[in-house]
């Protein structure tokens, strides 16, 4: 039967992400949503947290603290409620860090880890969605061909959180035994930035779409070895993380219509007194309460290992899909409560709404 | 902690229940649903193992003195083994889960406020719950059958429908007014036994579905009680006194938000099962462009059972480690009744003839779910405690 108790690690985790997204993300959020980047004293800032070196584990030069997907979700929503770009940026060393603590060889960790427990904040990325209506990401079209020594890249990705600052690329190629992840280093010969993406929302956070052309990786760096990886466990837990991030967003959206329905007063009450807008609201706050837990069970599922892998990939898919129907949904209510003011760009609902839609089709821009 | 570990223990009782479900339930569905009023005598076994395992109402301590209520964190009890049970049962049928034996609203009520006296008296007895009156249904507070008391006795008078199980219950739990003239807080709740003069079961509904249960009018006409009748407090207090009577609804709603889960799960794998004869497989690793339209809509209520099932739990878990759960609950009710239907609905929908024809149980669990979503408090109730209490506000800024 299910419990629903943080523990102390766990309480502490959501006080200081929930205090540093109000005070750090929240006020500059519509600023670096307007100008399209992140301040790099924000970044410093937030590396400053430990949220990369706190799980590496002492032997790579971290501070080796317990690292489970349930902390990374709690961690993940108290920030996206600050700002959903900002925590994407925040974490995204992460998507690299990750998957290679949870599937690289000892090798691997011995060489790429010990990078990110400097003090200097650096970038680690994933490079996993392709642009096209039919995007599979069990099947991507993005090819790696054994040749000799070495895997040849060839393929378009897009959606790439940073990659202009990425110290390393984790790149999602087929191969002829199923997917792969390809760790890319910056200079690699071959890898090129086709373009600084503007989307509908996301704008803060720095996406690119990245061209492998002939783009040659050593053996040694496909994530795993040669057993290679779980893949379908590695996009579980982007999946599990996404979900924590819209968790996130949708009670943001809730706690700022929730206020503003407080205060706007039409007909001479203020509309919260009024059941078409209450209800809207009851049913944010019903479905946010849900998708939360959804995602503590897939998390804590992905957290009991290789015991609940066969259910892994359904309840985080199902998870997935389903918070991001109901984050979308909830945007939108705060658009409708809101009315007019809801499209207008002082208000961040105006923000959240655009960003709310990204949730549908994200893949592996947040791991828990 | 945060866990979802299903424990052997759990795993049995639900095993054992299922069963049971599945071989004593499903095979006499049909009949009872044909046979309106007819007592299902095929349910007695259940009645001891709803008591071996801890649930249904069962009451853990005793009460007299004020109960001190514990916070606790990681505490499974009988709100969480209840729920287990309710949606295993329901599963095998929503109607005759309300006739089981012993497990009346009533009972909730008799546990949770009866004195040790009364519960010697009432506490095995099979108990319903009589509120709703002809001109009162939501709106409890507008509750108009007065009690009176002359001398060492209450006096009934009032007219109460949609007692469920009104016909079989040995004691009814009839909620009354002292004083219509003070509002909520003068409407207390009387235990009344069966055969008392002044008592008579008026006539049994005929319904769309849960015909196995059966849902009474009863008449109470100069019906006397002793005073010792009356549940809780027999003061009327300006403070609270009725919110007190309303705390029931806190264990019980989740519970019925459980019963949806049951019905709907059943209908879904049917559905499942009907589509996988077809070579109709439900894929959860295939983008959007690539699933069909059948496959969107059952991954859809799949999702959505996942999601009842975790905050109907997580409503229980609040009651079992002394949270208050007042909006909890009421969100487990609303989104319930709201998912249950809208699954069922959409899974006869989807089978076409065979949703639609009677050879198979389907059709009626449609008819059989739609209550879940109306009674313990209409999903639209559920909405307006669920804005109340997120925006602070009282009855008298929101209803």
């Amino acid at each position: 039967m299910s419990t629903f108790s943080l523990d102390e690690d766990q309480r502490q985790i959501k006080e200081s992400m929930e205090s540093f997204a109000a005070d750090e993300l929240r006020p500059i959020s519509r600023d670096c949503d307007e100008k399209f980047e992140i301040p790099p004293e924000f970044l410093e800032k937030t590396w400053g947290l430990g949220l990369t070196a706190n799980i590496i584990p002492e032997e790579y030069g971290g501070y080796g603290f317990n690292r489970s997907c349930l902390n990374n979700v709690i961690m993940a929503e108290a920030l996206a409620h600050g700002d959903l770009s900002l925590s994407l940026a925040a974490m995204a060393p992460n998507l690299f860090v990750l998957p290679i603590l949870e599937m690289g060889t000892d090798a691997q960790k011995k060489k790429y880890l010990p990078t990110f427990c400097d003090d200097k904040y650096k970038v680690g990325t994933l490079a996993i969605m392709e642009h096209s209506i039919s995007y599979d990401p069990f099947n991507v079209q993005t090819k790696a061909v054994l040749n000799k020594d070495s895997y040849v890249l060839n393929g378009e990705k897009c959606l790439v959180p940073m990659a202009d600052q990425a110290e390393y690329m984790l790149v999602i190629a087929s191969t002829d035994k199923g997917a792969g992840a390809f760790i890319v280093d910056k200079n690699a010969a071959g890898m090129s930035l086709v373009e600084k993406e503007k989307n509908m929302g996301l704008n803060a956070l720095p996406l690119y779409s990245v061209a492998f052309k002939d783009c040659k990786v050593p053996v040694e760096n496909c994530l795993g070895g040669e057993r290679g990886i779980d893949y379908t466990r590695l996009l579980c837990l982007s999946r599990i993380g996404l979900s924590a991030t819209m968790v996130g967003v949708s009670q943001a959206v809730l706690d700022y219509s929730i206020k503003y329905a407080k205060e706007r007063v039409a007909f001479g009450f203020p509309i919260a007194t009024r059941q078409s807008i209450a209800f809207m609201l009851a049913d944010a706050a019903i479905e946010i309460e849900g998708i939360r837990s959804m995602t503590w069970k897939a998390a804590w599922t992905a957290d009991q290992g290789e015991a609940m892998n066969s259910e892994l990939l359904r309840i985080s898919y199902l998870t997935k899909t389903y918070a991001a129907e109901q984050a979308f949904k909830i945007a939108d209510y705060g658009v409708s409560i809101l009315g007019g003011h809801g499209l207008i760009r002082e208000h961040n609902i105006e923000l959240w709404f655009r960003n709310a839609r990204a949730f549908s089709m994200l893949e592996g821009l947040a791991m828990a | 902690m945060i866990s979802f570990k299903v424990s052997d223990m759990e795993k049995q009782v639900a095993d054992l229940i299922h069963g049971m479900a599945k071989d004593i339930m499903r095979p006499i569905a049909r009949y009872y649903d044909e046979h309106e009023h007819q007592r299902p005598t095929e349910l007695e076994p259940f009645r001891v193992i709803m008591q071996a395992g801890g649930m249904g109402t069962g009451r853990k301590k005793k009460s007299g003195e004020k109960k001190e209520i514990k916070v606790t964190d990681d505490k499974i009890g009988a709100n969480a083994m209840s729920i287990t049970g309710a949606e295993e049962l329901a599963w095998g049928d929503v109607g005759l889960m309300l006739a089981l034996p012993g497990q009346g609203l009533g009972n909730a009520a008799i546990s949770a406020v009866a004195t040790d006296e009364q519960y010697e008296r009432f506490g095995s007895k099979y108990a319903a719950m009589a509120i709703t009156e002809p001109g009162c249904g939501s709106d409890a507070s507008a509750v108009s059958t007065t009690a009176v008391l002359d001398g060492d006795e209450y006096v009934l008078n009032g007219e109460k429908i949609f007692v469920t199980d009104g016909d079989r219950c040995e004691v009814v739990v009839v909620w009354a007014t002292l004083d219509k003239s003070k509002g909520r807080n003068a409407i207390k709740s009387f235990v009344v036994e069966k055969g008392t003069p002044g008592l008579t079961v008026g006539k049994l509904e005929h319904k769309c579905g849960i015909r196995a249960s059966d849902t009474a009018v009863l008449i109470f006409q100069d019906c006397r009680i002793p005073k010792t009748n009356i549940l809780g407090d027999p003061e009327i207090r300006p403070e609270g006194g009725f919110k007190g009577v309303m705390a029931t609804f806190d264990a019980t709603r989740p519970l019925v938000g459980a019963l949806a889960l049951g019905c709907a799960r059943a209908a879904y794998e049917f559905t499942k099962e009907a589509l996988a004869k077809e070579g109709i497989e439900i894929r959860y690793d295939k983008p959007l462009v690539k699933l069909s339209a059948i496959e969107k809509d059952m991954l859809w209520m799949e999702a959505q059972l996942e999601m009842m099932r975790v905050i109907i739990q997580k409503a229980a878990w609040m009651a079992d480690n002394g949270r208050p759960n007042n909006l909890e609950a009421s969100m487990a009710k609303a989104k319930g009744g709201k998912a249950g239907n809208l699954i069922v609905q959409k899974c006869v929908e989807i089978l076409g003839p065979i949703g639609y024809s009677q050879r198979y149980l389907l059709e009626k669990w449609m008819r059989d779910n739609k209550v879940n979503d109306i009674y313990e408090g209409t999903q639209q109730i559920q909405m307006l405690v669920i804005a109340r209490r997120i925006l602070g506000y009282g009855r008298d800024m929101l209803a």
